[in-house]
């Protein structure tokens, strides 16, 4: 590792006059194969310690909520051998080339982190050694550490890691391999409960989201779409709208291309018209009297009901697609001892996060500066510098805290906006969406239609099951290939596949004129709902406990096939039987199963991998006259490795997971009509209040496998465990969300 | 229109339409920026303030239903982050993402002006109007009744104190 002694000096002067392990190294840690690049596992990137000892840890992943912000820096801590007391967490900026991956998504924090960030510290930690081993002249081996000194036992000498700084900056990297970690029993800070470390300005108020950024001479903007994607400005009162009290500005946005696309993932600016005011209300104000003609486009006439009638059409035709074929699975049908058949659904819903949709930028000659609350800022780099004209390296990325993300700030839309109308008006602009943008230009979660078949054979075990996924998409009849869009596709390794012989995935796709994207635990959130409550029908089909069933099934799979493929994401390995058995048996134990449960509730069970974690959740319901349902109570087992990073952060995500999927089981959905979202605010699209929480246990089995993320994985079970339970308190099979629509409400 | 607001024990004068909801003057006129905008509609919570001493939804509450009684944001909850409901919601170790959390607290404060030692149906009910996208109600709760116990207790500095070093 060579120091660029030039950079280390001017960040020491800049800093004011504290000595630091240098900032500045070229990582060339690059994406090679799958998966994100590896961080660099390099101390000069993320560790500042200064004269006083007082440690400065950089983090570098945008934080959204899932507390990546303080547990990541945990990781280098530790192995840096310091007291937590005294470290400091700073943000970093977006910076690819220093950091390599930076963004929150796909539960990766913690897989992709937990060596790197440990090893970045461990080196840390090494170089402090060196350097007061040369400075008292014996050797390294004789020098232990504790709470940021370094200690020469012999000598009864110690010198604090401040007054060591500056000659560790100058020692070369301790070769990565020689590195020891700790043993985790002598963890003083990784798995201890500690508090998000941006909770004091929290709880005080302070401007730390996206939506409370401040410039000199900042300007604040709304900005109208059509109601239909792609849909285009023909005229607009701009000229009155510009007189209105605050104004600024008004004008259309053009990009006509962007509705070219049959199937945006993430298309960049659309069309709209801004509003450039005083003040956010101003720009709202002058909006209520904006009078738009659009042209709506070709998706103007698209309605939900039409696409649930179609869907079902399609359902009785040939797929358009066969993703996946084990054995003989319609031979195995037509010999089966009894065979189920269940048409499931569940519909688009919306991410909705707290904090709406915002950014603010600034362009200034030939250069854009954006502070952004996006998970993925890369792909908002890009995307506003080519709708500026500007190369990547033009455009700096500010990363502040998010009011939420769940996958909505993946996608980069309001970041592009906002540097769009900053370079429109040549001043500082802060874009707000409001809520009712935001639901009505969401990346939806894809709804979907599965058509289930399955045959048991006479001992009740399943040996043919057959689903024919009616989704969205576009299929190119040419090449007889289906391309799902955003965030909608089933992987042909989907559950049960590998534990059924005969196994087929077939596939139908429909065009659908919005944008659909990643919502928590994507794919996931919804195969689980379908794929569980089947496996329980036909567990009681088979006359069998649903846990007895379950394990059962887990015991029949076929070995693995390389390279893995599977939910897990990343090029992830797939499901593993045994950890899966173990977390059914530990939801069992835990809830009670096979006990009588309470006066009138019932429980129901399911599991679910996604992201690498293995979930199992029972849950307790009853179920009263008017189809009013309370959940009481809720058990989570899980198996996510071998250390639970930060159990107070961990804790509140798989709580916030359960109470997230009760919202989306009960009442939310986005529907279609003439091309245009019927919901427009959170009492159209309800998520749960405190009147309804349940109570809640989580379990985390240590296994000897390395750590592994929580933001989604805990959340899929949920809706099968709890509509299993419907089923065993009332006989009602649930074979479509939201119960809403099925006549449920919460008691 | 000139409004004279008071605003965590300061009188300041604004120059807005009456319509202007407090939560816009709040947050883009007097740049207090802690108080939070969720929904617009009343739905969420995110930008309780307590007016007179109530808790209020700024966002539908125009300025000029505002100038009568004092207004109370979260920066001005306590000189300095030690209501026991800031110090409770640290130990607790409450938020995710945090957004929600000004308003959730602001109602959990005159919940506990009015009810020092609130049940857990009191505490469902002063809350229910509250959002939280992220789902920390049980630590919301949880926290309430932490809150309820320091306010009779003197203990509120060694609270502090765990809060910066960690949780119990």
């Amino acid at each position: 590792m060579r120091i660029d002694r030039r950079s280390f000096l001017k960040v020491t002067a800049a800093s004011g006059g504290g000595l630091l392990l240098g900032l500045y190294s070229q990582p060339e840690a690059k994406a090679q194969g799958r998966g994100p690049a590896p961080a660099p596992p390099d101390p000069h990137v993320y560790v500042k310690i200064g004269r006083d000892g007082t440690t400065t840890i950089m983090a570098k992943n945008p934080e959204v909520g899932t507390g990546v912000k303080t547990m990541l820096p945990m990781l280098i801590a530790e192995e840096l051998d310091v007291d937590w007391k005294n470290v400091k967490i700073e943000q970093t900026d977006f910076d690819d080339r220093k950091y390599a991956a930076q963004f929150t998504g796909g539960s990766m924090a913690t897989p992709t982190n937990w060596v790197p960030m440990r090893q970045a510290g461990a080196a840390g930690r090494a170089l402090l050694i060196k350097a007061a081993a040369e400075t008292w002249n014996v050797p390294e081996s004789e020098l232990t550490t504790s709470a940021g000194k370094v200690m020469h036992k012999a000598s009864n000498r110690s010198l604090g890691y401040g007054e060591l700084a500056e000659k560790a900056a100058s020692m070369p990297m301790p070769d990565l391999r020689t590195l020891k970690f700790k043993d985790p029993k002598d963890y003083t800070i990784i798995g201890k409960p500690l508090m998000q470390r941006e909770l004091p300005d929290i709880v005080t108020g302070k401007p730390i989201f996206g939506i409370d950024m401040e410039l000199p001479g900042m300007l604040y903007a709304s900005y109208e779409k059509c109601g239909v994607f792609g849909g285009k400005v023909v005229s607009a009162n701009l000229d009155e709208i510009k007189k209105m009290p605050g104004v600024r500005d008004a004008f259309i946005v053009e990009r006509p291309e962007v509705t070219e696309q049959p199937l945006p993932n993430d298309p960049g600016l659309e069309t709209g018209i801004a509003i450039v005011a005083d003040t956010w209300w101003q720009a709202q104000t002058a909006r209520k009297k904006l009078q738009v003609t659009w042209d709506e486009g070709k998706y103007a006439n698209q309605s939900s009901t039409e696409f649930a009638q179609r869907a079902e059409q399609l359902s009785r035709q040939k797929p358009q697609q066969r993703l996946r074929h084990d054995g003989d699975p319609e031979g195995a049908l037509a010999s089966a001892a009894k065979v189920v058949e269940g048409a499931y659904s569940y519909p688009f819903i919306a991410h909705a996060p707290l904090e709406p949709q915002n950014c603010t930028a600034h362009y200034q000659n030939g250069k854009c500066e954006i502070w952004t609350n996006s998970q993925i800022p890369q792909g908002g780099r890009t995307l506003s510098a080519r709708a500026l004209g500007l190369e990547d390296k033009d455009v700096t990325l500010h990363m502040v805290r998010g009011g939420g993300g769940f996958g909505r700030r993946l996608t980069n839309d309001y970041m592009v906006e906002a540097a769009y109308i900053s370079k429109m008006v040549n001043a500082p602009v802060k874009l707000l969406w409001s809520r009712e943008d935001d639901m009505a230009h969401d990346y939806y979660r894809p709804g979907g239609f599965q058509y289930l078949k399955a045959g048991l054979d006479k001992s009740g075990k399943i040996v043919a099951w057959r689903n024919h996924f009616v989704g969205f998409g576009h299929f190119n009849p040419e090449t007889g290939q289906v391309k799902f869009a955003n965030a909608a596709a089933m992987g042909p390794t989907e559950f049960p596949q590998r534990f059924v012989p005969n196994y087929a995935l077939d596939a139908t796709v429909m065009d659908f004129g919005k944008k659909t994207g990643a919502l928590r635990a994507p794919g996931s959130n919804s195969f689980a709902f379908v794929i569980q409550s089947f496996i329980d029908e036909l567990a009681h089909a088979a006359g069998k406990d649903p846990v007895e069933f379950r394990l059962a099934l887990l015991n029949q799979g076929a070995p693995l096939e390389p390279p893995a493929g599977g939910r897990g994401g990343f090029g992830a390995p797939g499901l593993n039987a045994d950890r899966m058995k173990a977390v059914v048996q530990l939801a069992a134990e835990k809830s009670g199963w096979g006990k009588k449960s309470p006066g009138g509730t019932a429980k129901g069970i399911a599991f679910h991998y996604s992201h690498l974690g293995y979930f199992a959740e029972v849950a307790e319901v009853s179920v009263h006259s008017g189809n009013k349902l309370k959940v009481h109570k809720v058990w989570v087992a899980a198996d996510i490795g071998s250390q639970i990073i930060n159990p107070s952060g961990a804790e509140n995500l798989a709580q916030g997971a359960v109470i997230d999927g009760l919202s989306e089981l009960m009442a939310q959905e986005i529907t279609i009509e003439k091309g245009h979202t019927v919901q427009t605010n959170y009492h159209q699209h309800p998520m749960l209040r405190m009147a309804q929480v349940p109570e809640i246990e989580t379990h985390f089995l240590k296994t000897n496998n390395p750590p592994t993320g929580l933001g989604e994985p805990a959340l899929p079970p949920l809706l099968p465990a709890v509509t299993n339970a419907i089923f065993t308190a009332t006989g009602k099979r649930i074979r479509s969300t939201p119960l809403s629509k099925s006549g449920f409400s919460w008691a | 229109m000139a409004y004279k607001l008071n605003v965590n024990g300061r009188v300041t004068t604004v120059d807005v339409t009456p319509d202007t909801p407090l939560l816009w003057v709040i947050r883009d006129v007097l740049k207090l920026h802690g108080t939070k905008y969720g929904c617009g509609i009343g739905q969420c919570g995110a930008c309780t303030v307590h007016l007179g001493g109530r808790a209020v939804r700024s966002c539908q509450t125009p300025v000029s239903a505002a100038t009568s009684a004092p207004i109370v944001t979260i920066e001005g909850l306590s000189e300095n982050g030690t209501h026991p409901v800031q110090l409770a919601w640290q130990e607790i170790d409450v938020p995710q993402c945090g957004y929600c959390q000004a308003g959730q607290m602001m109602s959990a404060a005159a919940l506990l002006a009015k009810n020092p030692k609130p049940s857990d149906g009191d505490i469902t009910s002063a809350m229910n109007g509250n959002l939280c996208r992220c789902g920390t109600y049980l630590r919301i709760r949880q926290a309430i009744h932490k809150a309820a116990q320091l306010a009779n207790t003197a203990s509120a500095k060694t609270v502090q104190t765990a809060a910066v070093n960690g949780l119990k």
